[in-house]
This record gives structure tokens, sequence and C-alpha cells, in this order.
């Protein structure tokens, strides 16, 4: 194969990666956005949803279709219940405190990721795709659901833009964002927002799980990666920015899969990791963010 | 206020070292093992004590500085065939000078971008270990043989693998070190630190140079983890990347934390309280990730203050 044929499979490649990294980091974002907390249990939410669209689609015979549409409506409906509960039980006692709800999150981590394993066990396991439709290009054939999980995050991408902007749940989302305590001072159930968000923040990150799962297998430690990169995006497509973030998910994921197809994958990702650091070092609001009030 | 009590403070710790030294020919072969371990991660611990409870800073990055200490003292003694007091000189100062630059960097930012910025500092780390796997021996990592472990200090030589060796050398280490930070608390640099910890702005307005004293922090946090990894991988003959990944930061966190954050003893209290948390359950379960998920959340939930700190609040005011 030439350069240019290359090239471009490198960047479908990238596009694919971009578009479950920017649901994933979508949800990290709103809930740092509203909350002011980091959650570094999301990438746990994410193999969850991965591990359970897996559970969901073995347990329903009959067509791949039919197990996949029923992984990617109930994975992330239970994902959510269960960051429901974390937050009930335990996020709201800390009041929401910066530090304790980071210890918190990691020990959700450690919890969700050791339950995996012990029930779902250490084995990669594959979920069949719901359609296995390959579009011939004139150098190579390329995966139809790999596209389409492109279309269908852009899709969810587009309603959690609307819902933000366009309908009362967002106006009131971006009330408590702007100022918690006022907020609830006009009678905005700050608790319940709270509550919402952080599932809706996990919800997506299932979502995303799901729709990967048939291109990459489910595994118990799959959630470190997403983590890592949805911080990577969150920072330089500046904190609780949805614009900056879906730039920002393209942005790396391209140059993620281009930098990964034509030199070591680890070297891409110290050299990601060390741009990220310096640039909230030295630009704390994000490349595309405006600076904090 | 504290200071009305120097001798009960002293009395206390040495105490506690003697106590340690009188275990040694107490314990049986596994708990003296064990203990010699403990002794040595404590260490690493109270290094993160010192900038986590006296600063107020939290780091997600420290495993960088515990494996800079492993792989300074590792790598010289495997590639080198340095002496163990050269390589241990070596690991420390790796570390000190990593955690220069590392805090002339992150102490740009600070609150949860602190904790950002130090987490992903360490991954690069990580990452970079990994890279140069030909030198590291990356996930594989290195085994020390028992010769090149040998101590000849005048006409007597020490074998670090022998088990009392082993003991009296951790032991050493974590006496010297919990001095260090007990006479650093009660100094007038403590008290400084502290002081940034409740109220930095204040203390600028006071005329402290906080930038520059929470430099010096994180220098002397660094140095003393280095020493812990680097002790480690002299003792114990076996340095790894397991040792520099997201979990050895978390680990200290967990210990100070369990143990009582801007305490002194906290940390081996901590370290040691864990270790036998993880030792006894490993006979039921192999969920050992389960127990340190459970214990971080049950800690922030109800015990923020760990054990030693709740040991000061209610009945012994005067402890440091």
């Amino acid at each position: 194969m030439h350069f240019g044929p290359h090239l471009l499979l490198a960047g479908l490649e990238g596009l694919v990666t971009s578009a479950v990294l920017a649901l994933t980091a979508l949800g990290l974002s709103l809930v740092f956005g509203v909350m002011r907390i980091v959650n570094v249990a999301h990438g746990e939410f994410f193999m969850l949803g991965a591990v359970l669209a897996w559970a969901i689609s073995t347990a329903i015979s009959g067509h791949p279709a039919i197990g996949f549409v029923a992984a990617l409506v109930i994975a992330p409906l239970l994902v959510g219940l269960v960051a429901f509960l974390a937050e009930w039980l335990v996020l709201r006692r800390l009041n929401y405190n910066p530090e304790s709800t980071i210890v918190a999150t990691i020990g959700m981590l450690y919890i969700i990721q050791q339950l995996a394993l012990t029930f779902y066990g250490p084995e990669a396991r594959p979920v069949e795709p719901p359609f296995s439709y390959r579009i011939l290009l004139p150098w190579f054939g390329y995966s139809g659901y790999k596209l389409s999980v492109v279309a269908a995050s852009a899709i969810l991408l587009v309603i959690t833009w609307l819902v933000l902007t366009r309908t009362k749940i967002g106006l009131i989302m971006r009330a408590t964002q702007y100022d918690r305590e006022t907020a609830q001072a006009f009678g905005i159930p700050v608790e319940r927002v709270y509550a919402g968000v952080f599932a809706v923040g996990a919800m997506l990150a299932a979502i995303a799980a799901v729709l990967i799962v048939p291109i990459s297998q489910a595994h118990y430690l799959m959630g470190q990666d997403p983590l890592l990169l949805s911080f990577i995006v969150v920072i330089i497509g500046g904190l609780g920015s949805l614009r900056g973030t879906v730039v920002a998910a393209v942005l790396i994921g391209l140059s993620d899969g281009i930098i990964s197809m034509f030199f070591s994958p680890t070297l891409a990702k110290i050299i990601a990791t060390l741009v990220v650091a310096m640039v909230l070092v030295f630009r704390p609001q994000g490349l595309f963010g405006t600076a904090p009030r | 206020m504290r200071d009305a009590s120097p001798a009960k403070t002293y009395a206390l710790h040495i105490g506690v070292i003697v106590l340690l030294f009188a275990l040694n020919f107490v314990l049986p072969d596994y708990h003296q093992g064990l203990f010699a371990r403990i002794m040595a991660l404590a260490v690493f611990a109270m290094g993160y004590n010192l900038l986590f409870g006296y600063v107020g800073l939290l780091s997600l990055g420290h495993a960088m500085f515990f494996s800079a200490g492993l792989y300074g003292a590792g790598l010289t003694v495997y590639h080198l065939g340095w002496g163990v007091p050269e390589a241990f000189v070596a690991g420390v100062v790796c570390g000190a000078l990593l955690a220069l630059v590392i805090g002339l960097l992150a102490l740009r930012t600070s609150g949860v971008a602190f904790m950002i910025v130090t987490m992903m500092f360490a991954q690069a780390f990580y990452l970079l270990i990994l890279y140069f796997a030909a030198w590291t021996g990356g996930d594989q990592g290195l085994v020390i043989q028992q010769a090149l472990r040998v101590v000849s200090i005048g006409g007597a030589s020490f074998d670090l693998t022998d088990p009392t060796v082993r003991y009296m050398s951790a032991l050493a280490l974590f006496a010297i070190v919990l001095f260090v930070t007990l006479a650093v608390v009660r100094s007038r640099f403590g008290r400084v630190l502290v002081a940034i910890r409740e109220n930095e702005e204040r203390t600028k307005m006071l005329g402290y140079d906080t930038v520059a004293n929470k430099l010096a922090a994180v220098v002397a946090s660094g140095a003393i983890c280095a020493a812990s990894g680097a002790a480690y991988a002299l003792l114990f003959g076996y340095v790894g990347s397991n040792f520099a990944s997201i979990q050895y930061s978390i680990l200290p966190l967990l210990w100070v934390l369990l143990g009582g954050a801007a305490t002194t003893l906290g940390p081996l209290i901590g370290t040691l309280f864990m270790y036998y948390v993880t030792d006894i359950t490993s006979g039921f379960t192999s969920a050992y990730l389960l127990i340190v998920g459970v214990a971080l959340i049950l800690l922030v939930l109800f015990a923020p203050k760990g054990i030693m700190g709740s040991i000061r609040e209610r009945w012994l005011g005067w402890l440091p």
C-alpha cells in the first residue's frame, strides 16, 4: 500500500477512536463542569458498559443485532443506576469536596475493577457486531460498522448539545454549573441535578463502550486507556466546554491513530501525556477554553 | 502549643524504634521479612505525608519519585556495578532532581490541576520505563543478584540478603527518616508548611515565600520517597515497572490516610495495618484491590483523620 491510502486508513481508524473518545470525555466533562469533581472511576463505568454488553448479548440468542440493540439500551441504564447509587451513597455525603471525592472515586475504581475480575474473569471476550457490511474503497475494504459508530456518536453528541442548550433540563444544569448556591435559592433541586448528571456522565461512557466492544473486546482492564485519554481531551478542550471537548477528541483521536501507525504506540502516549501536562501547567484553561472567571 | 511536651514526644518515638528493634529477635521468619518490607515502604509513606499531610498538596504521582530511587539505585548496581552505598546515594539524588523539575512545573498549578499534572508526569515516567525496556527490563523487571548486594565497611562485610541485616538496614533508614521528619515538622520550616496548608494567601501576606517553601517540601518529599525506593531495590533485589504504575501513587495516599495525615507515626501505622489486613485476608480471598477500594471509601466517609489523627483528637493532644 502506498503512503496516501495508508494515511487514509490511519485517519479512518483515528476517526473511530475520536468518536468513542468524544462520548466518553463528554461524560467526564459534564461531571466536572456541573459538579466540579474529578471522577477517576469514569474509565471503570466505560469498562462496566462493555462487560455488561457482552453479558447481555450472549444471554440473548437469535440474530446478533437483537442482542446488540438490547445491550445498547440495557447496559447504559444499569451503569447509570450503579453511578446513581455511588453518588447517593458516597459522593453526596462527602459534600462534593474535590479531594475527598477523588479519593472516593479511586476507591470505586478498585472496587468495580476487582468485581469485574471476580465475576467476569481475566479473559478478553468479543461481542458480535450487529451487521458485517464492508465498504469497498479503491485500495482496501473498510468495516461499515466502524463508520456507523462514528455516525452514532455524532448523533448522540448533537442530541446532548441540543439538550444542554435548548431544553429546560439543560438550562437547570447550566444554572447549577454557573452558581450552585443561587440556583438552589431559585428552587433548583441541586442534589437531584448532581445525581442525574453523575448518572448521565457514566451512561455516556457506557454507550461509548457498547459501541466500541464489537471492534475491540471486553476486558476488565479496558477502562484505563479511556480514562487517561478522556482526561487529556477534557484538559486540552478546556474543562466543561462541550465544543472544546469534541474538537480535542477529534484532534487526539486522529493524531493517536496516525502517530501509532507510523511510530511506537508507547512513544505516542509519552508525547501526548507530556504535552497535556505542559498544557495544564502553562495554559490551565485549555487550548480552547476561556480564562476562568 | 505542642512544644509543651518535647520529652514525651521524644520518649514515644524512641520507644517505637526500640520496640521495632526488639521485634527483630521475637518475630518468626515470615513476619520478620514482612516487617522489613513494611518499614522500607513506611519511609515512602512518610515522604508522601510530608507533602500531603503538612503542606496539603495531594499528589497522584509519587510513584515516580519512589521508582526514580528504585531505578537510580537498581540500574547503577546492575549495569555499572556500583557499590551499595554509592547506588543508594545515586537513587536519592535521582529522586531529588526529578522532584525539583516536577516541582518547578507542577507548583504553577493548584488543587485538582496539581493532582492531574502529577499523575500525568508519573504516567509519562512509567511509559518511559517501558519504552527503554532494553535497560530497565520493562514490565519483567530486573533481579539484582545476591553478590551485588554485599556492603563492605572497613573489614566487615554485610550481606543485605541476610534477614537480620536486611531488617536492621530497613530499621536504620526508618529511624533516620522518622527523626528527620520529626525535626522538620517541629522546625520553623515545618510551621510555615502547615501555615501554607491552612491559608496560603495569609502566609504569603505575612512575608513568606510560599512557592520556595512548597518547592523545598516537594524536593524533600521526593528525596525521602526515592530513599525508600533505593532501599527497596537494594534490600529486596528487584526493580520492576509496576512500582512506577499509578497504583503505587495511590498506595502511599491510602497508607497516610489510614494512619493519619500530618502525624509523624501515622505513615508507619497505616502501612503496617494495610499490609496485615491484606496478608490476613489473602487467606480467604484474592480480591486485594476490593479491600483497598472499600478502605479508601470508608476512610474518606467516616475517618478522614485516620488512626493517629483520631487518637490525637480524642486523647493525646500533644502527639506530633
